[in-house]
């Protein structure tokens, strides 16, 4: 009996000290950030869209093996002698055209092990997150600063290089040896 | 009353036909109140999102015009122009009446209720037992929404709803008797006309005049008062009484698989609902339309200004029981259906039926 009275004061009881609590809170500010109009501010090391700096890239092809989805794909051609691709930021020389340097970001899984590989620190991940596209092919990004006509200049210097190696090899194999001196034998004095 | 009598004695004179003036008369004082709901519907879907948002630390709607105001219009915009979904096994007759019983039978209460002394839509000389009685079309409105949405859920929500809403009736009917024995009188408009004066006469502190049995009746009449506020609470299905719509339980209870405008309706009677029954609770134990502190029409000498007055509190003591409600949503977990049976048949009706023998003995004596 006494249980009983005791259950009813303590509900009610407890309801109202339930009520002076919500009420309380009617009165703290909201927490919400009223994004688009204000911005979030992100943490110091978090990924979003990756970035490449064409002019530090040796096409050294580290960060597309190292990619588990395969979205990085580089294609590079080997630069004539005597040309001058300019340095790293390192102060190395580079020695390789990239013609092709494509991130398809939507297949990016942000895991950033594209990152760590890169000998010149020139792919790594900025912290912008609004990139939508209305078409799906505009997420494929491409890297190379060079122009297309360069591009094929460039195979095409290296394609003539390679034929003119590959002639010098030919010629060297079609000409007959060449005569190896006679072993004199001397006398011994 | 007043206002029915204006508008005829206005079409009489210019039509001079006793029966174009009482249709007109009687059509428009039937219109009042639905467009005192509807406006009350807008604000409260707002208020409701609203005051929740900022119990919850966070803002709430605030796109859709300054502060969210345009919100309910986009709900309602949104929810007229869906597809009217009946699924194929669905009960085709039953499933297009629910929405229908369940509105009209929140609805059909606003009839009863004193808005002012000027406007009442219908002066029952029964009308607290008309209200008790009307609210009760919902039941079998809720019944057929969950039977004929052929959906296990929808049903066991509509069954639970079926059971609290009737057992609930109870010790809300226990109570109303409790006053009907105090006052002698029925008629909502009566009611509210003996409470007159300042807020010491209110039924919540034992109503008119000033005799021993009022003080006696002082707890009694607040334990009434909250036996009263917690079942009407129940019976519109309001948390922590919400089995039947539990959002997190039954998906959306027996109104699951209405769509547009029939959902529309649903919600439409549930925030209908939760006015009037705001306004039973104020009209019988605050006071109804009657201000705490005399009118300031009759203190400038304006006497058109009283009525308006009087539509304003109790407008106000709805909309402030409302709020109360909308408090207590965000306070409360939910009861579990067997907590729930077990506060009505073995606390509240006990109370209520204790209240009411011990009301009436002082009542004899």
């Amino acid at each position: 009996m006494k249980e009983y009275f005791q259950n009813v004061w303590y509900g009610l009881f407890t309801v109202f000290v339930g009520m002076k609590v919500t009420f309380k809170h009617l009165f703290v500010p909201s927490v919400t950030i009223q994004y688009p109009d204000v911005n979030i501010k992100l943490p110091e090391r978090e990924r979003n869209r990756l970035y490449v700096n064409m002019d530090d890239c040796i096409g050294c092809d580290q960060c597309s093996r190292a990619c588990p989805v395969s979205c990085i794909s580089i294609e590079t051609v080997k630069s004539i002698p005597g040309e001058d691709l300019g340095k790293t930021s390192n102060g190395k020389k580079k020695a390789l055209w990239v013609t092709k340097f494509d991130i398809d970001i939507a297949k990016c899984c942000f895991c950033q092990l594209c990152v760590f590989p890169c000998p010149t620190e020139c792919i790594y991940m900025t912290d912008v997150f609004e990139y939508s596209e209305y078409e799906r092919n505009s997420l494929v990004y491409n890297f190379v600063t060079l122009s297309p006509a360069e591009i094929a200049q460039k195979k095409s210097n290296f394609a003539k290089l390679e034929a003119e190696k590959a002639a010098q090899k030919a010629a060297a194999a079609a000409a007959p040896p060449p005569v190896k001196p006679a072993a004199k034998t001397e006398d011994k004095p | 009353m007043i206002i029915y009598d204006f508008l005829y004695n206005l079409v009489y004179s210019l039509f001079q036909s006793a029966l174009v003036s009482n249709i007109v008369a009687m059509t428009i004082c039937a219109a009042l109140p639905l467009i005192f709901v509807l406006t009350f519907v807008l604000w409260a879907v707002l208020a409701e999102r609203k005051v929740s948002a900022w119990m919850q630390d966070r803002v709430g709607p605030n796109r859709t015009g300054p502060h969210g105001i345009l919100q309910t219009v986009a709900d309602l915009i949104k929810l007229l122009q869906k597809e009217d979904i009946v699924a194929s096994e669905n009960d085709r007759p039953l499933f297009n009446i629910a929405p229908v019983l369940v509105f009209s039978g929140s609805y059909v209460v606003f009839a009863v209720l004193p808005f002012s002394f000027a406007f009442i839509g219908s002066n029952i000389d029964l009308g607290l037992i008309f209200l008790v009685a009307a609210s009760g079309f919902v039941v079998p409105g809720i019944l057929m929404a969950g039977w004929s949405s052929n959906n296990k859920y929808s049903l066991l929500g509509a069954m639970r709803s079926a059971a609290q809403i009737v057992s609930y009736e109870i010790p809300t009917l226990l109570v109303l008797v409790t006053i009907i024995m105090i006052t002698g009188t029925t008629n909502l408009r009566t009611l509210s006309e003996m409470q007159t004066g300042y807020f010491w006469n209110w039924m919540i502190f034992g109503g008119p005049g000033l005799s021993a049995a009022k003080f006696l009746f002082i707890p009694f009449m607040f334990i009434g008062f909250i036996i009263l506020y917690i079942s009407t609470l129940a019976e519109v299905n309001r948390t922590p009484f919400d089995i039947p719509e539990a959002e997190s339980e039954l998906v959306s209870g027996f109104h699951t698989e209405y769509s547009g405008m029939k959902f529309a309706m649903f919600f439409l009677s549930e925030y209908a609902n939760m006015f009037a029954v705001s306004a039973l609770v104020s009209a019988v134990f605050l006071g109804g339309y009657q201000s705490p502190f005399g009118y300031i029409g009759n203190l400038i000498h304006v006497t058109w200004l009283v009525p308006i007055e009087q539509f304003f509190w109790f407008a106000f003591k709805g909309v402030f029981f409302v709020l109360v409600q909308m408090w207590l949503r965000w306070t409360l977990p939910r009861l579990r259906v067997d907590q729930l049976m077990a506060l009505c048949w073995k606390y509240l009706i006990p109370i209520a039926f204790v209240n009411l023998i011990i009301v009436g003995l002082i009542t004899v004596l």
